[in-house]
């Protein structure tokens, strides 16, 4: 396909309902949700905890956390991809080239944002009801899922930030997957090899159907959060 | 509570890895070849391998990097066959045990191409040591790979060739990109640079702006594939059954006829030359 206009070559790709073209958004959100079904499960418990308890090396943890988020996608690819490699300790498992080591890679980049996200949202929320809760009998573990959906409005923001970290992430995936044609190729590692052929304005069109994905998804959780907030009678 | 909740999630990802790992490891699983960002990104194996599958049912999974770094998948045994241009590393490849043996599969050319006004002067000139000299002797910008790959190599040593140390320059004009040829090729197009690389991936390449080729034929532009098998007694977990088949194939008539009957805009890319077939 030569046609040079992006947003033509954007909307010809879709109506096109090319067969490649929907397995390669198929698997961009299979690993990127995948990445953060994972990083959501550890990292909002995870931050939760963090904000909760007090123990030596905590302050450590909480820095490293919080610098992590910057942690960058192509080192964070290397190490993975070290880690998988045939020679590497984990390479009799054969996960190198995989969408699992892509998932791998971005669940290690998200992991972060949900952990200290998520800590700021309960550590503010733990000082505003920690006598109350400890009063109710409610304290320590017992109290994590409480004070969790009670920031859930504002954990929204931690889902969004990883999936975005993770669906506009090309480094990592493309070091630990290859960037396999019909097997780890995702949205960005079909834009990086599109814009090495030369093929400037369908590389770009693929960055209007990523963008417009994205922008899908976050009008969603959007609503939904109008809708749940209207229903819990919160006046905001 | 925490920690028990946080073991058990730990514990369901490394059971749902494992169990990932598990299929990937099934005897008749696909194969892995390590090749060149120019057989890729020309479309060649897009061409060829539905061909190959639709004789024997096995599945390539094609991962597309510089030869050097190709190699090195292959030697971390992360690839089962490697597919690549560069004869001197191949050699070496196969002689340090890496890999069984290699077979010379196809050929093609490299090209230097350098904006319409060509400022350094060589179009129609012949011999490609004599023009690198020239482009060396005006200064005019010259984009390498600068990545370690067949092309960036065999560019070395033309230059070499040329008696210009590329290492010398400083930069002014001489300058590595570190990326594949695609994106060496779109510096070259939006610096109006000069730059050597293979016919194919310049055949497909569709962002060249002012560029075009200046000079070919040089019989020192000669471009070689090679295929090996990735030693199946250095890394035991090799699909040694499916990449002789498809080593084999390559080098029949028949997938020699495939490479030949790749074709963009009417142009032939590959020549097959195998020795093994008749062809």
């Amino acid at each position: 396909m030569s046609e040079s206009n992006p947003f033509v070559a954007a909307w010809l790709l879709i109506v096109s309902g090319d067969p490649t073209l929907a397995g390669i958004v198929a698997l961009s959100l299979r690993v990127t949700l995948s990445a953060l079904a994972i990083a959501l499960v550890i990292g909002l418990p995870g931050g939760a905890f963090l904000a909760m308890s007090r123990f030596p090396g905590r302050g450590l943890l909480v820095i490293g956390c919080n610098a992590l988020m910057g942690l960058p996608p192509v080192v964070a690819g290397l190490a993975i991809y070290l880690l998988l490699s045939r020679a590497g300790p984990l390479g009799p498992l054969g996960l190198l080239f995989t969408p699992s080591a892509m998932v791998m890679a971005q669940t290690v980049l998200i992991l972060p944002i949900v952990l200290s996200l998520s800590r700021q949202v309960v550590e503010d929320l733990w000082s505003e009801y920690e006598e109350q809760l400890r009063s109710l009998g409610c304290s320590g573990a017992r109290a994590i899922p409480t004070l969790l959906w009670d920031g859930r409005f504002s954990l929204v923001t931690a889902v969004l930030a990883g999936f975005g970290r993770a669906s506009a992430e090309v480094g990592a995936v493309l070091i630990v997957g290859g960037n396999i044609a019909g097997h780890t190729r995702t949205i960005t590692t079909a834009i990086a090899l599109e814009t090495a052929k030369g093929e400037l304005a369908l590389a770009l069109g693929l960055g209007i159907i990523l963008l417009g994905l994205t922008l899908v998804l976050n009008g969603g959780a959007y609503l939904m959060g109008q809708y749940a907030r209207r229903s819990a009678g919160q006046p905001w | 509570m925490v920690g028990k909740v946080a073991s058990l999630f730990l514990f369901l990802a490394v059971v749902a890895l494992g169990a990932a790992a598990a299929q990937a490891q099934s005897a008749t699983g696909p194969m892995t070849v390590a090749s060149t960002t120019s057989t890729e990104q020309s479309g060649l194996f897009g061409a060829i391998l539905p061909r190959f599958r639709a004789r024997t049912g096995i599945e390539v999974r094609v991962i597309a990097q510089g030869t050097g770094q190709a190699l090195e998948t292959a030697r971390r045994g992360d690839a089962d066959v490697v597919f690549v241009h560069d004869p001197a590393s191949e050699e070496r490849f196969v002689a340090e045990g890496f890999g069984v043996r290699r077979h010379e599969v196809m050929y093609n050319d490299f090209v230097l191409v350098g904006p319409k006004a060509d400022p350094a002067g060589v179009r129609g000139m012949t011999d490609i040591a004599a023009a690198l000299a020239r482009i060396a002797a005006r200064g005019a910008p010259f984009a390498s790979r600068g990545d370690e790959s067949g092309t960036h190599k065999a560019e070395l040593r033309l230059w070499q060739a040329a008696v210009v140390d590329v290492r010398q320059t400083g930069g002014a004009w001489y300058r590595e990109t570190g990326s594949g040829m695609g994106p060496t090729l779109n510096v070259a197009s939006a610096t109006n640079a000069y730059a050597l690389t293979d016919r194919g991936t310049w055949l497909s390449f569709r962002n060249r702006g002012e560029l075009e080729i200046l000079l070919a034929g040089d019989r020192r532009l000669f471009n070689q594939y090679g295929v090996i098998l990735v030693n199946p007694a250095r890394h035991p977990h090799v699909r040694a059954r499916q990449g002789q088949a498809f080593i084999d194939w390559l080098l029949s008539p028949e997938g020699q006829k495939a490479i030949a009957d790749f074709r963009i805009g009417g142009e032939q890319l590959f020549f097959p030359n195998s020795k093994a077939s008749a062809s």
